[in-house]
C-alpha cells in the first residue's frame, strides 16, 4: 500500500537508529502523545531498536482511556433505554463502566451498534424514526470535523431523531498540564500527526517555547517514529526547543483550515475532566447552544450515578509519564486487559493494556530480547 | 482448579457469596476498595463465541466441569476415540453466520467444510456427517434450498455421505435466518499422532496460505462496514490437503513428523499458535515478513484497524512438523490447490515456553497474545 | 488515537449534496467524504479518518523526505565515528 509500505522498511529503520546512537550521548526521556503512536510502537516492537538511554513514555493521547467514568455511565444509562438506538466507534465498545460495558448492555437487549463512520448514523436515523439515535461522540482533535459534519447535518436537513453524546478532548491543554506538573519528567515529544492534520501545530509553539521542549510533530508509521524520535533527539543533543514536523507529507503549520472552520461552527471549548488526570481547564469541546435539539446531554436526563476509581489505580501517574505500568501493584494481576481497572488498561492504546499485550508477566530473562532499561530521570 | 472448589459445597460461604455478587470469591487484599474485576458473566455476551480467552472462560467453568473426562480435556478440535481396533475421528460445530451468503461460500458449505476439517486435523479421513438445522419462520424457501445444495456439493467434494439430519423451526425473531450443527465421524488410517500438545523445540511453523480471508470476506458485509473489493471466503475442504501432506513423510520416521495440525478459525493464525504453544509448552518464534496476507485484506485491515493474525480464516491449516520433513512436506502442499501459497512463518523454540513472539517487519519484537473477545474496527 | 490511512481517489461525486469520493486502499475501495478537501482530484492521495478525508498526501513532499531518509547512511557513513569492539568510541574522523 502507497504511502504505508515504504514507512514499514526494515532496512530503512536501521538507519535511523543507527543515526539516532551515533547522535545520543544523554538519556532522555520522550513522550509521546497519541493513543495510535503507542499501538505502532508496541505492535512493530519499536523500543526493541532504540539504544537503551531513549526512553519513550506514553502520553494521554486515547480518547478511550480519558473519558471519564460519569461520561462512560451516561452513555451506558442512555444505551439501556428501549427507545434509543446507541451507535459507537468499536472503541468504546469494552470500556467498562460502574457496571459493564456496552457489550453487557447488548447482553441484556440493549439496540448498541458499531459504526465506522459517524455518518452511518443519519442512515440509521433515517430508517428508524421512531426511534432515538445516539451516537457516542469522542475523540480527539482529529475527530472532531467528521463529528461535527454529523450534527452540522442533522441540524440542516431536520434529522430530529438524532443527537451526539459529545466527549471530546483536546491535545495542547493536557500537554501544558504534564509539563506544568512538577513531577513532570518528559523532557521532548513526539507531537500528534493526525491531531495536526486538522489543527496544524501552531498553538504548540508557545508551549515549546514556554517550557522549553522540543515538539516533533510526528506520523504513525515504524520511520515515522524512529524519524521523530530522532530529530527530537537532535533538538535536545543541542539544546534547541522548537516545533518540527516530521510528518509534512501529511500536513503543514495552518493544518486543514476548512475543517477548523466547520469544527468551530459546530463546537465550543469548555473545561473536561479527563479520566486519570482530573479537570483540565479549557480542554475539550461541547456543542454550540444552536445545535442543542442535537445533544444528548440535555435532551437525556441521566441522573448523577456515583463513580469512584479504584485506589489502587494509578493511571493519572501513568499518563503523566511520571509512572511505568511495572509501577502498580495491581498491574498483570487484578488488573489486566479482560478486566481493567482504570483508564489506561482499558484500552489497546493505554499504557498498561500495550504494556501488558507486549510484556505479559515475563520476568525480563524469561525472553531473550535487548529490553532496555527504564531508568532515565526516573 | 480453584473456582471448581469453591462451587463444589453448595453449603460454603464461597458459594453463597458468588451467588450474590456473580462474582468469584478471590480472597483479595483489595476486595474492599475497588469495584472487584467481574470474573463470571451475569450473561453470555457476544464475546463468549469468539474463540478468544472469553470463549476459553466459558468451556472451563462451565463445560468442562460438568462432563470432565480425559478425552474432552485435551480440547482438540476433534476426539479421537478408538473403538475395536480402529481409530476414530469425532467432531461437531454450529454454524451461525450472518449474512449466510456471502462472497466465496454460504452457511451451507461453512457447515460442511468446518466439520470435515475438524476430521481432517487429527488426519482422518471424513467419512459420515450428519447436519441439524435450526429455521427461523419466514426463511425463504429458496434460500434454504441454495444452501443445502450447497452442503450436497460441498459433502460429495469431500467424499462423505450426509447420513442423518433433524430440522426445527423457531418464531420469527428467534434465529437469525438458519443456525446450522454438523456432526462428523472419520477414521484415521495412518499411524499418526497429532495433537497440539506434541510440538517440539525446532519443529517448523507452516501456513497453508493466504490468511484474513474468510473474515473479512464476512465484515466486508456488515452493515456500515462495507467496502468493495475482492475478497472471498477461502472455505475449502482440507482432507486431501492433509492426506498428501501426511503422505509426504513416506515411513522412513520413527515418529510421525507432522507433530500438530489446526485449522486457524474464530481467533485467527494468533490464537491458533497460542493454543497450540500453550498445550505443547512450547514457544514459537514468527517472522511478520513471512505472513501471507493478500493486499485486499491487508487494506480492508488496515482501514478497519483489524490485524489479519486475529482474523478468522475457513480453508487454512497451521502446521507444527518435524525440520526434517519440513520441506517434503511444502513440496507437496505446493502441489495442492489448496497448498499453493503454502509457506514456512517460523519455529517452535525452548524460549518462552507458551508464548508466540513475532520479529515484526522493522526488526523489532512482539507478543501475540490471545484475542479476547471479538475484534472490533476502531478509530484509534 | 486517530487511525487514517492513506488511500488513493478513484473517483468523485456528490451524495446528499456532500462532496463524496471513491478511495481505494490496496486492493479495496471505500467511501469518504471530500467536503474537507474539495479540490482533491482522482488520481491524489488522502488521508481517510472515519470515512472522512482530512488531509491530501504531498506527493512530492513525500518524495523529497523519503530520500533523505534513504540517503542517510550515506551522510552517517561520512561522520561515523570509529567504534572498537567494546563499542566504545574514538573520536570521530
Amino acid at each position: 500500500m502507497k504511502y504505508l509500505d515504504e514507512y514499514r522498511d526494515g532496512r530503512v529503520a536501521r538507519k535511523i537508529v543507527d543515526e539516532i546512537r551515533r547522535v545520543q550521548t544523554k538519556p532522555w526521556v520522550i513522550m509521546e502523545v497519541c493513543g495510535g503512536q503507542t499501538h505502532s510502537i508496541v505492535k512493530n516492537g519499536i523500543d526493541y531498536l532504540l539504544p537503551q538511554g531513549v526512553e519513550l513514555v506514553h502520553g494521554p493521547g486515547c480518547p478511550v482511556c480519558v473519558t471519564p467514568l460519569e461520561m462512560i455511565d451516561k452513555a451506558h444509562a442512555i444505551a439501556r433505554r428501549p427507545d434509543v438506538i446507541f451507535c459507537s466507534f468499536g472503541d468504546m465498545l469494552r470500556v467498562p463502566g460502574s457496571e459493564g460495558d456496552l457489550f453487557t448492555i447488548k447482553s441484556e437487549g440493549g439496540d448498541v451498534r458499531v459504526v465506522y463512520s459517524p455518518l452511518d448514523c443519519l442512515k440509521i436515523a433515517r430508517a428508524n424514526p421512531e426511534k432515538k439515535v445516539v451516537f457516542f461522540a469522542i475523540g480527539f482533535e482529529t475527530t472532531a470535523p467528521a463529528n461535527a459534519m454529523l450534527a452540522w447535518r442533522a441540524l440542516q436537513e431536520g434529522v430530529k431523531n438524532i443527537s451526539l453524546l459529545v466527549s471530546h478532548v483536546l491535545v495542547p491543554p493536557a500537554l501544558e498540564a504534564i509539563l506544568a506538573s512538577p513531577q513532570n519528567r518528559v523532557q521532548g515529544f513526539l507531537g500528534p500527526g493526525h491531531v495536526c492534520a486538522v489543527m496544524g501545530y501552531e498553538e504548540y509553539e508557545p508551549i515549546s517555547a514556554r517550557f522549553r521542549v522540543p515538539i516533533v510533530i510526528t506520523g504513525f508509521e515504524p520511520l515515522d517514529i524512529l524519524q521523530g524520535t530522532l530529530m527530537t533527539i537532535r533538538q535536545l543533543e543541542t539544546e534547541r526547543a522548537e516545533v518540527e514536523n516530521e510528518y509534512s507529507r501529511i500536513l503543514d503549520r495552518a493544518g486543514n483550515r476548512t475543517a477548523q472552520k466547520l469544527v468551530s461552527e459546530v463546537f465550543e471549548v469548555g473545561d473536561r475532566k479527563w479520566r486519570g488526570i482530573g479537570m483540565i481547564p479549557q480542554s475539550g469541546y461541547r456543542l454550540r447552544e444552536e445545535f442543542r435539539e442535537h445533544d444528548a446531554e440535555k435532551l437525556f436526563d441521566v441522573a448523577r450515578i456515583d463513580t469512584r476509581e479504584p485506589e489502587i489505580c494509578i493511571s493519572g501517574e501513568i499518563l503523566r509519564g511520571i509512572k511505568k505500568p511495572k509501577d502498580c501493584p495491581a498491574f498483570g494481576t487484578l488488573c489486566n486487559p479482560q478486566h481493567p481497572l482504570g483508564a489506561t488498561m482499558v484500552s489497546a492504546e493505554g499504557a498498561c493494556a500495550a504494556y501488558y499485550a507486549y510484556g505479559r508477566h515475563l520476568q525480563r530473562d524469561e525472553v531473550d530480547v535487548p529490553v532496555h532499561s527504564l531508568g532515565g530521570a526516573a | 482448579m480453584a473456582s471448581l472448589e469453591s462451587t463444589a459445597n453448595p453449603d460454603s460461604k464461597e458459594h453463597a457469596a458468588k451467588a450474590d455478587a456473580g462474582t468469584v470469591a478471590i480472597p483479595s487484599p483489595f476486595f474492599g476498595s475497588c469495584p472487584l474485576p467481574i470474573f463470571e458473566h451475569k450473561n453470555i455476551v457476544l464475546g463468549h463465541g469468539s474463540g478468544g480467552k472469553l470463549t476459553a472462560e466459558l468451556i472451563d467453568q462451565i463445560f468442562l466441569p460438568a462432563f470432565a473426562n480425559p478425552i474432552l480435556d485435551r480440547l482438540d478440535d476433534q476426539a479421537v476415540v478408538e473403538i475395536n481396533g480402529a481409530r476414530l475421528a469425532f467432531t461437531t460445530d454450529s454454524f451461525v453466520v450472518t449474512p449466510i451468503f456471502f462472497p466465496g461460500g454460504d452457511i451451507g458449505q461453512l457447515a460442511i467444510n468446518g466439520t470435515v476439517n475438524d476430521l481432517a486435523m487429527s488426519g482422518a479421513r471424513p467419512l459420515y456427517l450428519s447436519a441439524a438445522f435450526i429455521l427461523e419462520e419466514g426463511l425463504a424457501a429458496q434460500d434454504l434450498r441454495r444452501v443445502v445444495e450447497s452442503m450436497g456439493a460441498a459433502t460429495r467434494t469431500a467424499g462423505a455421505q450426509l447420513v442423518t439430519g433433524d430440522t426445527k423451526v423457531v418464531n420469527r425473531g428467534k434465529g437469525d435466518q438458519v443456525f446450522i450443527t454438523t456432526t462428523g465421524i472419520g477414521v484415521i488410517e495412518r499411524p499418526v499422532n497429532i495433537s497440539a500438545s506434541r510440538a517440539h523445540a525446532g519443529d517448523k511453523i507452516i501456513l497453508s496460505g493466504y490468511i484474513g480471508d474468510h473474515g473479512m470476506a464476512i465484515m466486508s458485509q456488515r452493515e456500515n462496514l462495507e467496502f468493495e473489493g475482492a475478497i472471498e471466503s477461502d472455505c475449502a475442504p482440507l482432507h486431501q490437503l492433509v492426506a498428501a501432506m501426511l503422505d509426504a513423510c513416506g515411513d522412513q520416521h520413527s515418529e510421525h513428523p507432522i507433530h500438530c495440525l489446526r485449522d486457524p478459525t474464530r481467533g485467527g493464525v494468533a490464537t491458533t499458535l497460542n493454543e497450540i504453544a500453550s498445550k505443547s509448552r512450547a514457544g514459537m518464534l514468527i517472522r511478520e515478513e513471512l505472513l501471507p496476507v493478500r493486499e485486499s485484506v491487508k487494506g480492508a485491515c488496515e482501514i478497519l484497524g483489524l490485524d489479519p493474525l486475529y482474523v478468522a480464516n475457513e480453508g487454512k491449516l497451521v502446521a507444527i512438523v518435524a525440520p526434517e520433513a519440513a520441506d517434503s512436506i511444502l513440496q507437496a502442499m505446493h502441489n495442492h490447490p489448496f497448498g499453493q501459497h503454502a509457506v514456512i512463518v517460523g519455529e517452535v523454540v525452548s524460549e518462552h515456553p507458551g508464548m508466540v513472539r513475532m520479529e515484526t517487519g522493522v526488526g523489532g519484537t512482539r507478543i501475540l497474545d490471545v484475542m479476547f473477545g471479538e475484534q472490533l474496527p476502531r478509530i484509534c | 488515537m486517530c487511525l487514517a490511512i492513506p488511500g488513493k481517489v478513484v473517483d468523485t461525486f456528490d451524495q446528499h449534496g456532500m462532496r463524496m469520493a471513491k478511495v481505494q486502499f490496496g486492493g479495496i475501495t471505500r467511501e469518504a467524504c471530500l467536503e474537507y478537501v474539495p479540490d482533491t482530484k482522482v488520481g491524489e492521495y488522502v488521508l481517510v479518518h472515519v470515512g472522512f478525508a482530512i488531509s491530501k498526501v504531498d506527493e512530492e513532499e513525500a518524495q523529497r523526505t523519503y530520500q533523505l531518509l534513504e540517503e542517510m547512511d550515506q551522510l552517517t557513513e561520512l561522520l561515523a565515528p570509529v567504534v572498537d569492539e567494546h563499542g566504545s568510541r574514538e573520536n570521530e574522523r
